[in-house]
């Protein structure tokens, strides 16, 4: 077995009964690294010296009994993630050279748990995509059918993890970017509730709906991944101060009188009928294991993808503001105004759908408009809200597809945006509402492509959801297949 | 045609926070060009901000000053513009939900007490500052002031002419000074203004077209600008012409406004709830110790110096409406108990020696315990009021105590009535044309036999006995 093939909590047992070190895992991840990424592109930086530098230091941390709970573990984070002196691109030109002088508190929260940064991972431009074909730096390969899309906007920390080019890797979930393209690329994904994880450090795409969460091999890794970037910021004013349990204890308590909810909407037309006969055997092992269904309607769903495409834009166009070429990333060459220098600063930086974005996100803001279009899509929020809350009065978890379909043909859709926006349709939900949500992988297509099940839990339910996850992964039987493609 | 001037001013006040309003960076001025920043200031990816509380401490004190409403939730919200003094591309301001609403300020103009609406206070960042190469097309950004905490603090169109505008301003400056939560400098424009202003035709309700004013710097500027602002309308207006809105700033060399070109007006500021803030609850607790700690303000003050001290209104006005110097009375107060003597000599003798040496109260060498002793020497006629002032022109110069500048410059008042009498039987000896004068009854001429004593006492001379010495020789 290669050193690069298992999971966080094997190496990190072996860590620390010293029966391998840090650099040795390292070194087995960069030569994997070396052999596939070819064929994936993944990555948009890899550090080998600095992670290798890190593997070091862990291992001089090991040998004294020290170093945190992910000492000598190799990750990698989505390049939306500021990393001191790592090149953070947030797979726009426009940031192309942009190294950040800081840490996203996400960030030096693994670092002080001991992980090795290996590297930035490939995303959708500013996280805006459901296929990672927006990056700037060209779109990474579903390792399961290399000519299929990993999903996206987080798709190179799925196809990452997917492929073995790190133990596990972090991503940011705006409407469904985490769990989205971990059920495409068969891993675990999860979506923490709003506030849990501090965005600080996190180049921000809608900022009241973005959240970072881990993306791994199977559901112990991701409790364990969670338990370190979890926790209240004081830099960050939406983190919300709740003590953060012990995800992993939550694991072992089975789903015995558990209420499972099953969103009716959540099963309705556009699912696909293999997507539909895989859910449908989760849910039906969950209730021989134990857990009891609960059929529920979540009425507003149909209006989550058009309230997000507001809302999500309107911030984005806000956010986004700040990339002028006054200070830092790319400035057109000699501009004759400074008007000039704004309009083709940004028009050479950004691509085709960020641009799509802010002229939406403009268009909802603008005077006149605003009523019609941001206010109404606040108000849809409230509704969907109300939905969550009412479905959470009457169950513990619920579960769903993740998408309506499988990954697609890499330029299939390039065409359509719409029909690309309309995958998200199950997982906008959650973010809208701020709840938790996981990806777990329950089976696969004829043609081999992975289908994703989808946990949801309340605000702060993530024992809940990682303890529906374990016991549905432990009866699935499917956890550790690896892509035959590579 | 009689016409109504209508203006209403929006004043932005820089509150003299340690920090900035959403990061830990100083707010301290004049240092080099980009060294009070971070990340956050920057506007690099990824930052956020967090709420200064000091700054909404501040605010809620200003809010309770002038008997605003205080809105116990109030958000803030994202102001989206282009500027290179912008480093996010938005200023987080408030819009929907300011902190406070309808307070009012009362303002003195001719005797005549007017209270003037307050339509709102919010509280801002500031943005940086552009500095502009002087030979080539080339402008450096300096983000030093970029976060510094902002109050606005937005007036109802209730203001009727220049005069009232420059009260209000004057009011308000007084109020900030007094709460302590701004420094007032008008110059580096940690304090300054907006106005709007329309004329309307006497009797009409409507509002006229409006302009707005920019680059006001001192109250005197506030005036004059405003003034000469509804000149320029009412004589457009009389001829036929129409008032363009548009922003117009004030040339204080030149004495008259100018438009701004038009392309930096007419924005679209895309308002809406900044979603990196959550919304500010302000307990009852809060403000119960916000209106525990709030100061004695100008109102309060004058309404004392008044009663207490019975110092006349326009005295009160004057001392209270600024802190340091109402602060400077009271602590000569304490060492000289004749209010309305001490009042005299600080508007008349003080103020004018500051003017003209373009000082500060506040670093006047005359310190207010001299002044009193000052004053207390012409009391027990140490010295004459006359001498006085050469002392206090000594104290100013070197910052010596009264007593030491009468001894060392030999300055005591000679007040021995037989050395005052031997010189006077000597001058009037030496003059018999006035004395013939004086016994044809022009009174006039006692002051030439007073002036030729002082000459030969160098002033010192008991002006009081001087006189009766003088009369009673005269007559004889
Ligand atoms: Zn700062």
């Amino acid at each position: 077995m290669e050193l690069y093939s298992l999971t966080v909590h094997q190496l990190r047992k072996m860590l620390s009964k010293g029966a391998v070190s840090a650099v040795e895992i390292t070194e087995s991840v960069l030569a994997r690294i070396d052999r596939v990424e070819g064929r994936i592109g993944a990555y948009i930086t890899l550090d080998r010296d600095g992670a290798l530098a890190q593997a070091a230091a862990a291992d001089r941390e090991i040998a004294r009994s020290a170093g945190g709970p992910l000492a000598g573990i190799p990750l990698a984070l989505k390049d939306v993630a500021c990393t001191e002196g790592l090149r953070t691109t947030a797979g726009s030109k426009i940031l192309e050279s942009f190294i950040p002088p800081y840490d996203a508190t996400m960030v030096a929260k693994l670092k002080d748990a001991g992980a090795v940064i290996l590297g930035k991972l490939s995303m959708d431009e500013f996280a805006m995509g459901s296929a990672n074909e927006n990056c700037a730096f060209g779109t990474p390969h579903n390792p399961w059918a290399l000519d299929y899309v990993c999903g996206g906007s987080s798709g190179g920390s799925a196809a990452a993890v997917a492929a073995d080019e790190c133990l596990a890797s972090i991503g940011s979930d705006t409407g469904g970017s985490i769990r989205q393209p971990a059920s495409y690329c068969g891993v675990v994904g999860l979506k923490p509730t709003y506030g849990r994880v501090s965005r600080y450090g996190l180049i921000a795409y809608a900022s009241s709906l973005d959240q970072f969460g881990p993306l791994t091999k199977d559901v112990r890794d991701c409790a364990m991944i969670l338990q370190e970037i979890s926790g209240y910021d004081q830099r960050d004013s939406t983190s919300v101060n709740i003590g953060v349990p012990d995800y992993s204890a939550a694991l072992g308590k089975g789903v015995k009188g558990l209420k499972v909810g099953i969103p009716r909407e959540y099963f309705e037309e556009g699912v696909a009928p293999e997507v539909a006969a895989a859910v449908r055997n989760g849910i039906d092992l969950l209730k021989e294991a134990g857990a009891e269904l609960v059929d529920l309607s979540l009425p507003h769903t149909d209006y989550g993808v058009a309230a997000y495409y507001i809302i999500a834009p309107a911030e984005a166009s806000s956010n986004l503001a700040r990339y002028d070429g006054v200070r830092y990333g790319h400035r057109t060459a000699a501009p004759d105004s400074l008007l000039e220098m704004y309009n083709q600063s940004r028009s050479e930086g950004f691509g085709t759908e960020v641009k799509r974005r802010i002229m939406i996100g403009t268009y909802a803001l603008s005077s006149g408009y605003y009523d019609a279009y941001y206010k109404k899509a606040l108000q849809v929020r409230t509704l969907i809200i109300n939905d969550f809350k009412e479905a959470f009065a009457r169950c513990d978890v619920m579960v769903s597809p993740v998408t309506p379909g499988p990954a697609w043909r890499i330029g299939e859709k390039n065409s359509d945006p719409l029909s690309v926006y309309l995958t998200d349709i199950l997982t906008i939900p959650a973010n809208m509402a701020g709840v938790p949500g996981l990806s777990l992988p329950c089976g696969f297509t004829g043609a081999g492509l992975p289908i994703g099940f989808q946990i949801q839990a309340p605000h702060f339910g993530e024992e809940r959801l990682l303890q529906t996850a374990y016991a549905l992964e432990r009866e699935l039987g499917i956890a550790g297949r690896k892509p035959a493609a590579l | 045609m009689e016409f109504e001037t209508v203006i209403g001013l929006e004043v932005h006040a820089q509150l003299s926070t340690d920090t900035k309003i959403f990061c830990g960076c100083s707010t301290e001025f004049g240092k080099p060009a980009n060294t009070n920043t971070c990340p956050l200031c920057l506007g690099l990816p990824g930052v956020l901000p967090v709420l200064n509380r000091k700054a909404v401490d501040y605010a809620v004190k200003m809010a309770l000053a002038t008997n605003c409403r205080i809105n116990r939730t109030n958000i803030f919200a994202r102001k989206n513009y282009f500027y290179p003094d912008l480093p996010k591309g938005y200023q987080i301001s408030q819009f929907d939900l300011p902190i406070a609403e309808h307070g009012w300020v009362e303002i003195e103009v001719e005797g005549e007490v007017k209270r003037i609406g307050l339509t709102r206070i919010h509280l801002e960042e500031d943005a940086g500052k552009l500095i502009h190469d002087e030979r080539e097309p080339l402008s450096y950004v300096d983000l030093n002031r970029t976060g510094t905490p902002l109050i606005e603090i937005v007036s109802e169109p209730d203001l009727r002419s220049g005069e009232e505008a420059a009260a209000y301003l004057k009011k308000l400056h007084a109020i900030v000074r007094y709460l302590d939560i701004c420094d007032g400098n008008m110059q580096e424009g940690s304090f300054r203004c907006d106005a709007n202003i329309s004329l309307r035709p006497k009797g009409r309700e409507e509002f006229g077209t409006r302009t707005e004013l920019k680059n006001m710097n001192s109250f005197r500027n506030v005036q004059r600008a405003i003034e000469y602002e509804v000149r320029r309308q009412r004589d457009l207006l009389l001829d036929g012409g129409k008032v363009i809105q548009q922003t117009l700033l004030w040339d204080p060399d030149a004495g008259r406004t100018s438009p701004m070109r038009s392309k930096e007006e007419a924005h679209d500021y895309r308002y809406f709830p900044d979603p990196d803030l959550i919304p500010v609850e302000i307990s009852e607790e809060w403000i119960e110790k916000a209106e525990k700690e709030q100061p004695e303000l100008p109102d309060q003050r004058k309404k004392r110096f008044m009663e207490e001290l019975e110092l006349p209104a326009y005295d009160a006005v004057i001392l209270t409406g600024d802190r340091e110097l109402a602060d400077y009375f009271e602590a000569g107060l304490g060492h000289y108990r004749d209010a309305k003597k001490l009042s005299n000599w600080i508007m008349t003798e003080l103020i004018r020696e500051l003017r003209d040496r373009e000082m500060e109260i506040t670093s006047c060498p005359v310190t207010p315990v001299n002044l009193a002793r000052l004053l207390g020497l012409i009391e027990a006629g140490t010295i004459s009021g006359k001498i006085a002032k050469t002392v206090f022109q000594e104290m100013l110069a070197s910052g010596k105590d009264p007593d030491i500048v009468v001894k060392e410059k030999n300055l005591v008042q000679i007040s021995d009535e037989g050395e005052i009498l031997k010189l006077v039987r000597e001058i009037v000896a030496a003059n018999p044309e006035q004395v013939k004068q004086f016994k044809e009854g022009k009174s006039k001429v006692m002051g030439f036999f007073v002036g030729q004593l002082m000459k030969e006492t160098k002033g010192k001379a008991n002006p009081k006995m001087a006189n009766q010495l003088f009369i009673e020789e005269l007559n004889k």
